[in-house]
């Protein structure tokens, strides 16, 4: 039993990872990608795409109580496979089509004999992009790092 | 009295075709696409979003160049559009010690983990018109790259003070915060909804309550304990899932005050922290709101609350540029039968003056003998 559970947990946080990446994808990249992957089972929709808000939270202080900063729109899709699995998708922003194929490829990704080949031709490369795209903001943020060079050697 | 207010629909629509094309400006000249709006006039689309409380850069674009770049009209554009959206959700709440950091400045440490980074900013510019940027085939300077090595962490300021135990501790509490744009404001108010109010007011005025603590009003010496500026990720639980998902990343501005305080009964002489957070890249507002967050905490810390940037029913009355404009600018509006009866009024008491002053003159008379 609690082997189950772990597994469960597991297959949740790699849900969650892919999910979290297409989030972050919109339609022309992840068209991209699936160009050069195995075709998609086909689906049918039971939800949108739609387009609703999300009431955006912070903290008081950075760590404090949750207090509402302001709603952000975003995008969801539910889809349905012929084997009965079900897909979902939350986007920010109001890309239908990014919220529709996400949707479609997280049926497909529950699939452990689609997966690998999923993960690898469209998964792994969106997260490679994301990743290359935050450390060049890192690095243009680190050579904007103040070096206090004649506190340095006066000291 | 009766005045007709019908009438009007073809000025109305021949003042709105004058107003589009108005608004195309000179057809010789290319038009903005939204794109262009949301790439290059970034900030403002970042306040835009910021008080229409809509956080959606496309349609902030939008509402910029559909309000030929006021931005009050296009917060309002805004805020009108979201309520033809249905909510799925409210969000974990954002982790802005987790944030992608592309500026963070700190006024009261020089060496801290994690270093002054300056980021895109203005700081340190002349303020002289830069007339290249107005000649044709302008190419911007190239941003420097740079390994952040073992600085790439930036822990929180105020966490070094906490560790000493010199700064208040913030209450830790998951409680569901309050929700202006569900329940009207009653006071005294939450600091949840006080935030929430400010986080959404205008720019202008929250600098303009900030200034008057800075100059007096209100007693406050405050420091820039930090100053960070990046991307963080959103998360949702939606119920068909029942785990945690990332739907995106938004850009944010966060600011954390450290004030003196300087101890009650119950509390030490510690610091204490004004809190600002903004949509986009506002550094101006995240401060601004930041010093207004800690003016109305007076009297939660046993202060005198005299200045009106300590008076939570001015300052959160009065700081919502939508409802500010909407309540000042029907004063357009066709106002001729409250006009009439002011003029019936004004006719008679005039009537009556003039009756007073004719029978005085009589009346001393009449009293002399």
């Amino acid at each position: 039993m609690e082997g189950t559970q772990e597994r469960q947990r597991a297959d949740d946080a790699e849900r969650r990872r892919w999910m979290g990446i297409l989030a972050r994808s919109n339609a022309a990249a992840i068209e991209a990608r699936l160009a050069e992957a195995p075709a998609l089972p086909s689906h049918t929709r039971l939800r949108g795409p739609e387009t609703g808000l999300v009431m955006v939270r912070g903290r008081a202080g950075g760590d404090g109580a949750p207090f509402n900063l302001g709603e952000m729109t975003v995008t969801r899709c539910a889809v349905r496979l012929a084997d009965g699995t079900v897909g979902h998708a939350y986007q920010a922003g109001r890309d239908a089509r990014a919220a529709e194929l996400a949707a479609a490829l997280d049926a497909a990704l529950q699939d452990p004999a689609r997966r690998p080949a999923l993960m690898a031709s469209v998964v792994e490369p969106l997260a490679a992009a994301q990743t290359e795209a935050r450390e060049r903001e890192a690095r243009r943020a680190a050579a904007t790092r103040v070096r206090f060079l004649a506190m340095e050697t006066t000291r | 009295m009766y005045v007709a207010v019908k009438g009007g629909e073809t000025a109305i629509a021949n003042a709105h075709a004058w107003l589009d094309e108005a608004r195309r400006g000179d057809p010789s000249v290319p038009e903005l696409t939204t794109d262009q709006v949301a790439g290059q006039l970034t900030l403002a689309v970042d306040r835009a979003m910021s008080e229409g409380s809509l956080y959606d850069p496309g349609l902030g674009a939008l509402a910029v160049k559909q309000a030929r770049g006021d931005g009050i009209e296009a917060a309002f554009l805004l805020r009108a559009y979201r309520t033809t959206l249905p909510r799925f959700a409210a969000s974990l709440p954002v982790d802005t010690g987790a944030m992608a950091v592309r500026r963070r400045v700190s006024a009261t440490y020089k060496d801290l983990p994690g270093g002054q980074v300056l980021g895109p900013t203005f700081d340190y510019t002349h303020r002289l018109l830069d007339f290249a940027l107005a000649a044709e085939g302008y190419a911007p300077a190239r941003s420097e790259e740079a390994e952040p090595g073992e600085d790439a962490a930036f822990p929180r300021v105020t966490g070094l003070l906490a560790g000493e135990g010199l700064m208040a501790p913030e209450v830790a509490s998951d409680e569901e915060p309050a929700d202006v744009t569900r329940t009207p404001t009653t006071y005294p108010a939450t600091r949840a909804l006080r935030l929430q109010r400010l986080a959404r007011g205008d720019e202008g005025f929250l600098l303009g309550m900030a200034y008057s603590t800075q100059r007096g009003y209100g007693n406050s010496h405050p420091f820039v304990g930090e100053l960070r500026q990046g991307s963080v990720a959103v998360s949702i639980v939606p119920e068909e899932l029942g785990f945690p998902i990332e739907i995106g990343e938004i850009e944010v501005t966060e600011c954390e005050m450290v004030n003196q305080f300087k101890g009650s009964r119950s509390e030490p002489p510690q610091f204490t922290r004004g809190y600002g957070l903004t949509f986009g890249r506002l550094e101006r507002r995240a401060m601004s709101m930041a010093l207004v967050d800690r003016a109305l905490r007076a009297e939660e810390l046993g202060e005198d609350a005299t200045a009106p940037a300590q008076n939570e029913e001015f300052v959160l009355n009065h700081s919502d540029n939508i409802e500010a404009t909407g309540f000042l600018e029907h004063l357009k509006l066709p106002h001729y039968v409250d006009f009439q009866s002011e003029l019936e009024s004004v006719r008679a008491m005039r009537a009556q003056v003039e009756a007073e002053r004719a029978a005085a003159p009589q009346a001393f008379k009449e009293a002399a003998e």
